[in-house]
């Protein structure tokens, strides 16, 4: 079949026709989709209690050792420093997400995905760990042993 | 019987016709030939995985509370249960293996050329998900190894800009790894992934067989020098049998290493637990592993975990599309593939060895 020398201009009424046809067959597409992708969404979790948590006892911690407990939906440490004092901070590595550990042997916080090191004030002190540990507040109240976030000044 | 069979099919769809294809394929015949059977030694894993990942799924349940004991149940309790996952463990990790040598050996024998590219891509993407696969099930038996694994590899995938932290947020299902985790893996590693790998394996084979199988360059040259010395055998049944062969010795190393070695299930995850010292992933994983190990965290002014990942992430693309940089290049584009090749292989390898000899 030869090439027509001069197409002619398609009639704008089936231009029209082709853009009401395509547009409305995209608007459908559109329709089935969106609900698909917000499907894939997860709805939001309620993040669990306030800016409070009680970590633990006053005698269930021996000096120079630490345990995690729940700040919300979070992990928390809380340390028991070898002078008898306590110190609390996030237990999520800065790095990848990892859970971190007390070294009562190094007197510092590690983490063992990938070898962080973190000093006890939360410091990033080598391996890859990009920012320091979120630090809390303690207070003692009668036996229990108090966590909160720190106010922001 | 068969001959009864044969008839039957004759009398429908023309037996001969049918059957042209399989007299007609030959495969080239010369002292390179072995690494023909990689591709079928990973289609035989693959399809080891698949019957045994079925009998898995009759007692497994994808829960974070019910994980764990289900997997314990059929290593314990299920007749023959710790040597059909032991099996699945180990087979999965020898197909990725397999799929790796595979790799290479198309890549070393030129295999990739015009103009099987398509074959080469087809063969990428189902290598890529191979390792979705491997890292998807990797967290189903819900141990504490596969829980903080896959918060790493799914907080890697949330620090890629822009989309990363929607990409997170829709692997995890929510901010953290949790039984909607679980949930959604299982999704992914026995109906997303099979159903995409069926699709891209059908293609990868049709293409294989319109091609037919590729002659190395070297072998290539000396046959156009000395056409006397161009050799092909059948493909059905010389090379069928002898592929058999390859599948019931790979059959015989995978029920001896699954049996001698089953798969170890370790400690059932705890979200509140510190990560245990020694942490790892699977040892396909552990050359990226190592580099962002021990990549800064600063590179002059970016994150160091950031650029690692990103430059993973290009090499993946560009490693995609090698079979185009060789037409690009030129006279120098096979130097170029096979210097790419080298450099890739030698990395992964000094990056495995140096991970497994550091810890």
């Amino acid at each position: 079949m030869v090439a027509d020398p001069n197409p002619q201009p398609k009639p704008a009424r089936r231009r029209m026709i082709e853009i009401l046809l395509g547009g409305g067959l995209l608007g459908s597409f559109a329709s089935f989709l969106y609900p698909v992708l917000r499907y894939l969404v997860p709805p939001p979790v309620a993040e669990l209690s306030g800016d409070q948590v009680i970590a633990g006892k006053t005698g269930e911690l021996k000096p120079n050792s630490a345990k995690i407990f729940r700040f919300g939906n979070r992990p928390g440490l809380l340390i028991r420093n070898s002078d008898g004092s306590y110190r609390a901070l996030s237990a999520t590595c800065t790095h990848l997400g990892c859970i971190v550990q007390y070294r009562s042997d190094l007197q510092e916080i590690w983490c063992a995905c990938h070898n962080g090191l973190y000093d006890l004030n939360g410091r990033n002190i080598s391996g890859p760990p990009p920012r320091p540990l979120e630090a809390y507040e303690v207070h003692l109240r009668g036996d229990d042993v108090v966590v909160s976030r720190k106010r922001e000044a | 019987m068969f001959a009864a069979l044969r008839d039957w099919i004759d009398e429908r769809f023309d037996w001969a016709a049918l059957t042209a294809p399989l007299r007609k394929k030959t495969v080239p015949a010369h002292d390179l030939s072995y690494w023909y059977f990689l591709g079928g030694i990973t289609l035989f894993l693959f399809g080891i995985q698949v019957c045994t990942g079925i009998l898995l799924l009759l007692y497994y349940r994808p829960s974070a509370n019910e994980a764990f004991e289900s997997v314990q149940y059929i290593v314990t309790r299920v007749q023959f249960g710790w040597l059909v996952r032991s099996i699945h463990s180990w087979a999965a990790n020898l197909m990725i293996f397999t799929a790796f040598c595979h790799m290479f050996s198309v890549l070393f024998l030129g295999a990739y050329r015009k103009p099987r590219e398509l074959t080469w891509i087809t063969g990428m993407l189902l290598l890529f998900l191979a390792m979705g696969f491997g890292f998807s099930g990797y967290l189903l038996p819900w141990n504490t190894l596969a829980f903080f694994a896959t918060k790493v590899g799914t907080e890697i995938t949330g620090q890629v800009p822009i989309m990363g932290h929607a990409l997170k947020v829709f692997l995890r299902g929510g901010e953290d790894v949790t039984g909607a985790t679980l949930t959604r893996f299982f999704g992914f590693h026995v109906a997303l992934l099979p159903g995409l790998t069926v699709l891209l394996l059908l293609t990868h084979l049709a293409l294989v067989q319109y091609f037919g199988m590729s002659v190395p360059p070297a072998v290539e040259a000396r046959w156009k020098a000395s056409p006397s010395e161009a050799r092909q055998i059948k493909f059905f049944p010389n090379f069928f049998l002898r592929e058999l062969m390859a599948w019931y010795i790979a059959l015989g190393v995978l029920g001896a290493l699954a049996a001698i070695l089953p798969w170890e299930l370790g400690t059932k995850a705890d979200p509140f637990a510190p990560a245990p010292a020694g942490i790892r992933p699977e040892w396909y994983f552990m050359f990226m592993f190592q580099t962002l190990k021990k990549i800064p965290a600063k590179v002059w002014f970016a994150d160091g975990d950031v650029l690692g990942i990103l430059a993973f992430g290009v090499a993946g693309i560009l490693w995609l599309l090698l079979p185009f940089f060789e037409q690009a290049g030129g006279r120098r584009g096979r130097r170029l593939v096979l210097g790419a090749g080298i450099f890739a292989l030698s990395y992964i390898l000094a990056m495995t060895i140096y991970a497994y000899m550091a810890k």
